[in-house]
């Protein structure tokens, strides 16, 4: 076990920023490559005519999901210091819900609108602004929702904990449900390609 | 014709090279959060680097209304350290960075806005500030975004994670509908 090394001391507080800037890379990399900086392309997923943002994020789910449960049960890596954020069930539902909204709004997630704006998507720019007015709003108003936005605490559960199903089962079962939406997908697509502008 | 929808036209599209496969996209994708999970023991993300920065404005602006604030007192922690000198605020710098990078490398660097057909640039422009007003306080209330919760909260089988994500496509899909003349 010498697995995450951040946490067993390999390297301290101002590398692990190097990491962030290097992983970070990566992301932006990866996110690019699969059309992420394309409003149009992202949006497309809302209208079923292309369904690359369900490929690409479960196919990525599944790869970490998978790659990190065999390397805990290899003994490399110890699942129990890797961060899981806790749980607030009821803000987490009505913020994916509002967060859903704006993504087919502004066409755009935070993490893709940084990739839209570095590629000269002006949209993406203009998103990124509205980002941080929506949380500079959601800082001022914090102290009136505060209640709300702690309620439902349910502390950093997973599925397999919460079933109490075990971790390889719930990950067989994911992967099951990725593949049969990736299947519905590639039909999806077919089904809804009259729907792409042109 | 790519770029036929938008006024800002640019320089080159014959050069642009085709996307990803999205499996191979994702694969690549899901590499790089295992990776960070081995090496730094958390996932990614990307809205908590804006927080940090917004935090940083509004306790220069007023320091004594952030330290008043409990949203902005946890990123201004202790105090003895700007919120800017965060992992998240450096992994996002690298996700311009890297954005930047696969963008120039395969021709896809343009100052275009992307649009459906049937809107113009203003009411697009418009639309992106709303949409990621509405995301800014949306990814706070959650604790995260599609980075932070979805994915990364999603490999981990968190369930707050899960019920995020599935209330993201939720949202997504009930207001794809009245933002149409946007997109398609």
């Amino acid at each position: 076990m010498s697995a995450p090394f951040y946490k067993y001391g390999l390297f301290g507080d101002e590398i692990s920023l190097v990491i962030a800037f290097l992983i970070g890379i990566g992301f932006g990399f990866f996110l690019e490559r699969a059309g992420f900086g394309n409003a149009r392309k992202l949006a497309a997923q809302f209208y079923f005519y292309d369904m690359t943002v369900f490929k690409v994020m479960f196919s990525a789910i599944v790869t970490a999901m998978i790659g990190l449960y065999y390397l805990s049960v290899l003994g490399f890596v110890d699942l129990s210091l890797v961060y899981v954020s806790p749980t607030f069930l009821l803000p987490q539902v009505v913020g994916g819900l509002i967060l859903g909204v704006g993504f087919a709004v502004g066409g755009y997630c935070p993490g893709t609108s940084a990739v839209a704006a570095a590629t000269g998507r002006l949209d993406g720019v203009v998103c990124l602004f509205g980002i941080v007015a929506g949380i500079f709003f959601f800082g001022e108003v914090f102290p009136a929702i505060e209640t709300f936005y702690r309620a439902t605490p349910m502390g950093s559960v997973t599925l397999p904990q919460l079933l109490g199903i075990s971790y390889g089962l719930i990950l067989f079962l994911v992967v099951l449900m990725a593949l049969g939406g990736f299947l519905l997908a590639g039909w999806a697509e077919k089904k809804f390609a009259h729907l792409r502008p042109e | 014709m790519f770029t036929s929808s938008s006024a800002v036209t640019d320089h080159a599209p014959h050069r642009e090279r085709p996307y990803w496969h999205p499996y191979a996209a994702g694969i690549g994708l899901g590499l790089v959060l295992l990776l960070a999970f081995v090496i730094m023991g958390r996932g990614l993300g990307a809205s908590g680097a804006f927080s940090s920065l917004v935090t940083t404005v509004v306790h220069a602006v007023a320091p004594a209304h952030a330290q008043n604030n409990a949203f902005y007192q946890e990123y201004l922690g202790d105090g003895t350290k700007s919120p800017l000198h965060d992992w998240l605020v450096f992994e996002v710098i690298g996700v311009f960075a890297g954005g930047f990078l696969s963008g120039a490398l395969a021709g896809r660097l343009r100052t275009t806005i992307e649009k459906g057909p049937r809107i113009s640039n203003g009411g697009r422009l418009t639309l992106a500030f709303l949409g990621g007003f509405i995301m800014g306080v949306g990814a706070k209330l959650a604790r995260g975004c599609t980075s932070g919760q979805a994915l990364t909260g999603g490999a981990l089988l968190s369930v707050g994670s899960w019920a995020f994500m599935l209330c993201v496509f939720a949202g997504a899909y009930a207001a794809a509908y009245f933002v149409r003349r946007e997109w398609i």
